[in-house]
Formats: structure tokens, C-alpha cells, sequence
């Protein structure tokens, strides 16, 4: 269950920079997980749950982009996207493909924070 | 003429609370585009920085539990002691400090880390256990790590290389259950190959599975028993330390 360290640690760092941003809330993490990054999704979905409690997180909805293996072919002279992660030979033409171009993702591309109207209701520094 | 005081009180601290809730907020996206791990990523890329100042050659083994990572260790360390370089070593186990006590028979610096219950090991707990070593006159350090095929992977410990075991007695189809560590890896270290013939290893099924998740991965085939594959081994470590400091 190495998923709740992970959901722990993406909690630590999107909270740090909610509060550099001044948020009062997080809404929403956009995360990007490549198909070789390990982690199983539904394990963190379940993880995020308990890392969020008590967290500027608390009720935010986690948003998981799958990211696919993506390899460069030598033979076809592009990329190409793999179905799986067991066979790293280009799906076209068979060749091993050495080159991975993405699919290591595992990062947090951005958050949605509520942030008080200060113009509306100034508040005083802290 | 007290209840209508009372009252007036009560709808000013209402007011108040009101005031207090009116606060209008702003829902923005903001763009972080950082790695999860970065913590430990920053931690490990401090790790590299300081080997790399002190000319240390640092090496991760990772493997399933048994797969002959002290084995493995404990006839390179003598070996490389025995050819005049400096080495260390940090064993990583939920438990028990019999590995750094076997791997300091060598000679070797030896320290042990007990996670008593966390199943890898991670940057910050590396670096407290390099206090007082003085790295500028060690050559090489090994990392054992967890026995574990699936944690250590995220775990960046600032080293060079990373070298993943896999014994003839654990079936040839363990890279293609693990890919994800195999494909972290730098190195794939077939161990126990005295032991093939007994397990019916296919060797060539075995190095074709690596292959298969990790195309043209180097692999070295290897027996702490016997000795065979160790001098491969420690010659392409040496290499490979030369390769980046030039002696």
C-alpha cells in the first residue's frame, strides 16, 4: 500500500503551494501518472481520501490524466504510444525500442484553489 | 426593556457573523508542474551532487527478498578491498542488523539501516547515515535496499547506477511482473546461476523477459557461490567509476 506515502507526499506538496499562493481551499489536483510510474490509480484515489483529511486538500476531487508509455522508434523514425507495459517492441514494425520518450509521470501539473477576494474583504496581515 | 437589549445584542453579533462569512472568493487554476517525490528528488539530487564533489561511485541493488543481494555484496566488497579501493556500504532491512554484520566481515565501512517497517529506503535516511564517513577517500558505495521489487522504484537515492538482482530460483518471468523496477534499472544481475540447472532456469527466457521491458539493458549472470560473473561485474563498475571521474 506504498500508494498512501505517495498520496501523502502529493498532499505535502500541493498544500505548500496553495498556502505560498494564499489559498484558503484546494478544489481540485490535476495529476499527470504515466503507465510506468507504478502506482495504481484506484489505490490512490482510495489513499487520497485519508491523506487529505484535515488538509487545505479536505474534499478536493484528485484528477488523474493517464499518461501512456510512449517509446521513439529507430525503424519507423517517430514516436509511438505502447499499449502495455510488458513489451517495449514498436507496435509497428516490431523493433525493441530503448528510447522512452513519456510515460515516468508521476506529477502533480497543477491545482485549483479558492482564494479570498482581498479587494472585497481586506484582511489584515498575519 | 432587557429581552429588547438582548435582542438588538443578538442581531448586531448576527450582523457581525455575516460580515465575518461575506467573504468572496476567487477559484483559480494554478500550474505546479512538480514531481510528487520531489522532496526526496532534491534530497537524492544534493546526495549526487556531494558523491560526485568527493569522486565517490555510488551503487542502488535492488531485488525481491533472497534474491542474494548480500551474497552478492559480500564477495564483491572482498574482492574490491583486496584490489586496494575504498568501500562502503549502507544495508537497508525492516529488521535486524545480521546483513551489516555479514558484509562487515569484508572490512568494508558498514552501516545498517533498520526501517523497522517501511519497505524502502528513501534519500533523507541515506544521508543520516553518511555522518562521519569521509567520503573523499572512499571509491565506491553500495546501497542494499529493501528487499522489494516495487517501492524502491520511486525512490531516487542519488545514485549512479542501479542495479537490479533477479535469482535463477524466482522463474523467468519475474521482469515481465515487474517492469517497472526493471525498467528504473540501469543493470540486471542474474544471481544463483549455479543453481539453474537444479531450478530449470531458462536462462535465455530469463534475459529475453529483461529484454522485453527494458531493451538492450546490460545484464551479468552471476554466482556468489562460485565467483562466475563477479570479475564482469566489478570490471564494468570500475568502468563505469572511470568513465565519470577518469581514474
Amino acid at each position: 500500500m506504498h500508494e498512501l506515502s505517495i498520496a501523502a507526499s502529493l498532499v505535502e506538496s500541493a498544500e505548500q503551494a496553495a498556502r505560498r499562493a494564499g489559498a484558503q481551499r484546494v478544489t481540485q489536483v490535476f495529476l499527470r501518472l504515466g503507465a510506468l510510474s507504478g502506482v495504481a490509480k484506484d489505490a490512490l484515489l482510495f489513499s487520497y481520501d485519508i491523506a487529505t483529511a484535515g488538509t487545505l486538500l479536505a474534499g478536493s476531487q484528485l484528477v488523474i490524466e493517464d499518461v501512456p508509455v510512449i517509446v521513439h522508434c529507430d525503424q519507423c523514425r517517430c514516436d509511438v504510444a505502447l499499449p502495455g507495459i510488458q513489451d517495449f517492441r514498436c507496435p509497428v514494425c516490431g523493433r525493441l525500442c530503448v528510447q522512452i520518450v513519456a510515460g515516468r509521470e508521476l506529477e502533480i501539473a497543477g491545482i485549483e484553489i479558492e482564494v479570498a477576494d482581498e479587494e472585497a474583504n481586506p484582511q489584515p496581515a498575519t | 426593556m432587557t429581552d429588547l437589549t438582548d435582542l438588538i445584542d443578538l442581531i448586531d453579533l448576527i450582523d457581525l457573523i455575516d460580515l465575518t462569512d461575506e467573504e468572496s472568493m476567487t477559484t483559480r487554476y494554478l500550474e505546479i508542474r512538480q514531481g510528487v517525490l520531489s522532496k526526496n528528488d532534491q534530497l537524492a539530487a544534493g546526495l549526487r551532487e556531494r558523491f560526485t564533489r568527493a569522486g565517490l561511485f555510488v551503487a542502488n541493488l535492488v531485488s525481491s527478498p533472497g534474491a542474494g543481494k548480500t551474497a552478492l555484496l559480500e564477495r564483491v566488497l572482498a574482492e574490491m578491498r583486496a584490489a586496494g579501493l575504498q568501500v562502503a556500504a549502507v544495508v537497508g532491512d525492516l529488521q535486524t542488523d545480521n546483513d551489516a554484520r555479514r558484509l562487515a566481515r569484508s572490512g568494508a565501512l558498514v552501516r545498517q539501516i533498520t526501517t523497522d517497517g517501511m519497505c524502502h529506503l528513501e534519500a533523507d535516511m541515506l544521508a543520516g547515515k553518511l555522518e562521519g564517513w569521509d567520503l573523499d577517500a572512499l571509491d565506491f558505495l553500495f546501497i542494499e535496499n529493501v528487499g522489494n521489487l516495487v517501492c524502491p522504484t520511486w525512490y531516487d537515492l542519488g545514485e549512479d547506477v542501479r542495479l537490479v538482482l533477479l535469482s535463477v530460483t524466482e522463474g523467468e518471468d519475474k521482469p515481465l511482473k515487474y517492469p517497472v523496477m526493471f525498467n528504473s534499472a540501469d543493470v540486471a544481475v542474474i544471481t544463483k546461476t549455479d543453481l539453474a540447472a537444479a531450478c530449470e532456469c531458462d536462462l535465455d527466457a530469463m534475459r529475453a523477459n529483461i529484454h522485453s521491458v527494458r531493451p538492450g539493458m546490460r545484464i551479468f549472470e552471476t554466482s556468489a557461490k562460485t565467483g562466475a560473473g563477479l570479475p564482469e561485474l566489478i570490471a564494468f563498475l570500475l568502468e563505469q567509476r572511470r568513465a565519470k571521474f577518469g581514474n
